[in-house]
């Protein structure tokens, strides 16, 4: 691994900035979304911010500016182009962001499917049977499906919401016992989105 | 120090020479950023396109361009058009097409199509290198410079091996592709050079094999793709087909003959359906005008009848706009500006379903056949550094994804996502002591991996025999800003790198593209021999002609028999060496001839000046 407290150039301390303040080269980029962006461990973000800083970053490292650099910085430009990409499109979506926080805190989603929550556990037996129907070939059912498929609508709706108000909830007192209720949601919501496509696609057949 | 005073330092203006260049399905410009902006290269013929036609023909020659495109009916068979259609592309992916197009596949197609045209055969990316070079060449004849570096558009729906097939060929043509630009962008970027600095655009780009649609954001200089889709087989090429297809079945009742396994004369009609398609741009009504093997097929066709016929094609376009409306996350209203490129959006009724579409009046002031050309100029501007403040920010058009257990897909990288962008994951060994772990990377949306394009296989290879699970190899997937995709991989547990063997699924090994580039270096190097013995030879030509004029006047027999003998010599001389392939040599004796007839010109040229002097004709 490379030493990133010293520029790969100049060798004098970089001091976990993007550009050596001392000769102005670009540095291997740390891996960390939020410390990439130069913002504060919060799960609520403000999307103009995010949109400004992305923007601003952009001009700063992307890959166009290199194309006359040494071969080192242009691999950091590649680098810290593609991380600020990625922390970008996962930041700036509600539910990756809270996916990426919570994967950093040890909270991981876990990689099985989840068990069905318990109290959706008669409708998703209802909803089972009348996919059933449905592909055995009675077209008559589809409006079932389709309320079905407007319920799970609302209730990913009502669970953002939900989330919303846990992020508040967690930047205002950093209680780690807040990330697991988050957790708890966000498999729900899954689980909720998973069959949403499940009808969608029987709808579209 | 006064000694500086009057240095002037010129480094800061050395900047590398960037083209850009539009390699086309049925045309190819090449572009540059003039001090006042892109400007299109003219060839030395004064076209500013190069049709995108290159010719194996009967003589052994190689034609591209213009020359090419004339032997499309009299040697169908071994000139290839539309080539771009046939890049990164397997066989059966094209069989469909391929049954349209006069020229036949090769053995040991594979893994790349090899087209076989006369005894010589050739991959697209060969074809292709064949019109990059010549667009090489017109730079350089109209700049004085030589042209190394290139940016080259593609069709932003194209997929990785496509993108790889026309960086393939730009460097089997000598060029260093520094970018691959998608050609909605580049548009935008050309439009965007004096527009408007904030707002969403759409740019519908219906060209002569592709289709793309893309929508971006606007802001300060930044161009940020917010989505694009698209079809990259569909274009003005499916419109000639139909009217084709037409054309053959009015001449099998007619003439009652099928012509469609006749390839020179399918060519001739397709020409015909051609301009009659042009035509009808502009008018209500025109004929289709044929005639093969002094025969003569006409036939009336109304700009009615023709919309009906073409209605199927332009319908396809919309779906792919609507999904790219829909995952740009904007609504048709947020939409202040659509954009028209490729010259199939010359046809009114492709205007009117965009209009139709979109709600708003489709922008047209640049020529839709060389603003892509012109947003690739810019982009080589920035590369260079000559354009400052702009940056295009692209995004992959498919997702990318790997197989895992029963043929389902795990996508890792969404399309539309910005590049460069990247996704990790980590792969276990599943038995004791397994030594390889084999990764299948797809492209595309669908489900099933058989569903998707198979991009390449990636064989981790000498793992440490360990019980299985307990070796850890952490697989970084990235695209570049080019689209293009790299795999490299690390061991958990040592942090060594792990070593990586990509199988490409479609498309050239480095180890073929390396053996193309050196042949068309030879190539290139035979090609300026060839243009070195011919124009020795055409001096030799002016000098032996000059000299059999001479003797036939009255200054020859002014000479005396000494110099007419070392003249005779000396042609005779030249006469030897002309056929032969070294132009030093011809050259040589050709300045021989010019030593020893030196007097002879010089008698020839008093008696000229005195017979002027007097007012007569020699």
């Amino acid at each position: 691994m490379d030493n990133i407290d010293n520029c790969w150039k100049c060798g004098k301390p970089s001091l976990e900035s993007l550009f050596c303040r001392f000769c102005d080269s670009l540095q291997a980029p740390a891996s960390d979304y939020y410390k990439f962006l130069g913002l504060e461990r919060c799960l609520s973000l403000d999307p103009a911010d995010l949109q400004k800083r992305f923007y601003s970053l952009s001009r700063l490292v992307h890959p166009d500016r290199f194309q006359r650099s040494s071969p080192n910085e242009q691999r950091f430009s590649l680098e810290a182009t593609a991380l600020l990409n990625d922390a970008y499109r996962t930041l700036r979506d509600p539910v990756a962001r809270a996916e990426y926080f919570l994967k950093e805190e040890g909270l991981a989603k876990e990689d099985h499917r989840n068990n069905v929550p318990p109290e959706l556990l008669e409708e998703v037996f209802e909803l089972n049977e009348t996919l059933d129907e449905l592909r055995g070939g009675d077209p008559s059912v589809r409006p079932r499906l389709e309320a079905a498929r407007n319920r799970f609508k609302s209730l990913r709706t009502e669970i953002d919401g939900e989330l919303e108000g846990l992020f508040q909830e967690f930047d205002a007192k950093h209680d780690r016992s807040v990330l697991t209720r988050i957790r708890a949601v966000l498999n729900r919501r899954r689980y909720i989105e998973n069959l949403l496509t499940g009808v969608e696609r029987e709808l579209m057949n | 120090m006064a000694d500086d005073v009057f240095q002037i330092d010129f480094s800061g203006s050395e900047r590398p020479l960037v083209v850009g260049i539009d390699l086309g399905t049925t045309n190819s410009l090449v572009a540059f950023m003039d001090l006042t902006g892109p400007e299109v290269i003219a060839g030395p013929d004064g076209d500013r396109l190069v049709p995108s036609v290159v010719a194996y023909s009967r003589s052994g020659d190689i034609l591209v361009g213009r020359p090419a495109r004339e032997l499309l009916t009299s040697e169908p068979e071994r000139t290839v058009y539309s080539v771009k259609r046939l890049m990164g592309r397997g066989v059966a992916d094209v069989a469909d097409e391929l049954k349209l197009f006069p020229f036949r596949i090769a053995e040991g197609s594979e893994s790349v199509i090899k087209l076989q045209l006369g005894e010589r055969t050739a991959t697209p990316p060969e074809v292709s290198a064949l019109i990059l070079r010549r667009l090489k060449q017109n730079a350089e004849t109209a700049l004085g410079e030589t042209v190394r570096k290139a940016v080259i558009t593609v069709p932003a729906y194209f997929n990785d091996a496509q993108r790889q097939a026309t960086k393939d060929a730009g460097r089997i043509a000598g060029l260093e592709v520094l970018r691959l630009v998608n050609e909605p962008t580049a548009a935008a970027l050309a439009y965007g050079l004096d527009k408007r600095k904030e707002g969403v655009v759409a740019v519908y780009d219906l060209g002569g094999g592709t289709f793309d649609i893309s929508i971006l954001r606007l802001h300060e200089g930044i161009f940020e793709v917010l989505a694009t889709n698209g079809d990259t087989h569909l274009g003005g090429d499916d419109i000639d087909n139909l009217l084709l297809r037409i054309a053959l079945e009015d001449v099998q009742s007619e003439w009652g003959e099928d012509l469609s396994d006749d390839a020179a004369a399918v060519q001739t009609l397709r020409l015909a359906v051609i301009e009659a398609k042009e035509r009808l741009s502009f008018v209500p009504f025109t004929n289709i005008e044929s005639e093969y093997k002094g025969k003569k097929y006409q036939r009336e066709i109304t700009r009615e009848l023709f919309e009906k016929l073409i209605k199927p094609v332009v319908d396809r376009t919309l779906g792919p706009c609507r999904n790219c409306i829909h995952d740009a996350g904007v609504t048709v209203d947020q939409i202040d500006e659509v954009v028209l490129v490729g010259g199939s959006t010359r046809i009114p009724l492709v205007r009117k379903a965009v209009e139709a579409l979109f709600k708003a009046k489709p922008h047209t002031e640049l020529n839709p056949d060389e603003v892509v050309a012109l947003g690739a100029a810019v982009q080589a501007g920035i590369l260079a550094g000559s354009v400052e403040n702009q940056l295009l920010l692209d995004v992959t058009p498919l997702s990318l994804g790997i197989e895992t257990m029963g043929g389902v897909v795990s996508k890792l990288i969404h399309r539309n996502s910005t590049i460069p962008a990247s996704a990790t994951e980590v792969f276990t060994t599943a038995v004791d002591g397994q030594r390889n772990v084999l990764i299948h990377v797809v492209q595309g949306e669908r489900e099933m991996a058989r569903d998707c394009r198979s991009l390449a296989r990636f064989d981790l290879k000498d793992l440490d025999p360990l019980p299985a699970g307990m070796t850890r190899v952490e697989v970084r997937f990235l695209i570049d800003a080019n689209g293009i995709l790299s795999v490299t991989a690390r061991d958990m547990r040592t942090g060594k790198e792990q070593s990586v063997e990509v199988k490409p699924s479609y498309g050239l090994t480095d180890g073929q593209v390396d053996a193309m580039v050196l042949e068309s270096e030879q190539m290139a190097e035979s090609d300026f021999k060839e243009r070195q013995v011919r124009e020795a030879r055409v001096e030799a030509d002016t000098i032996l002609a000059a000299l059999e004029k001479a003797r036939q006047g009255d200054t020859w027999t002014e000479l005396s028999d000494e110099e007419r003998q070392q003249i005779d010599a000396a042609m005779n001389q030249l006469l030897l060496v002309y056929h032969s392939d070294d132009h030093l040599l011809i050259r040589s004796q050709v300045e021989k001839l010019n030593q020893v007839t030196m007097r002879l010109a010089e008698l020839m040229m008093n008696t000229a000046v005195r017979s002027a002097l007097k007012g007569t004709k020699i």
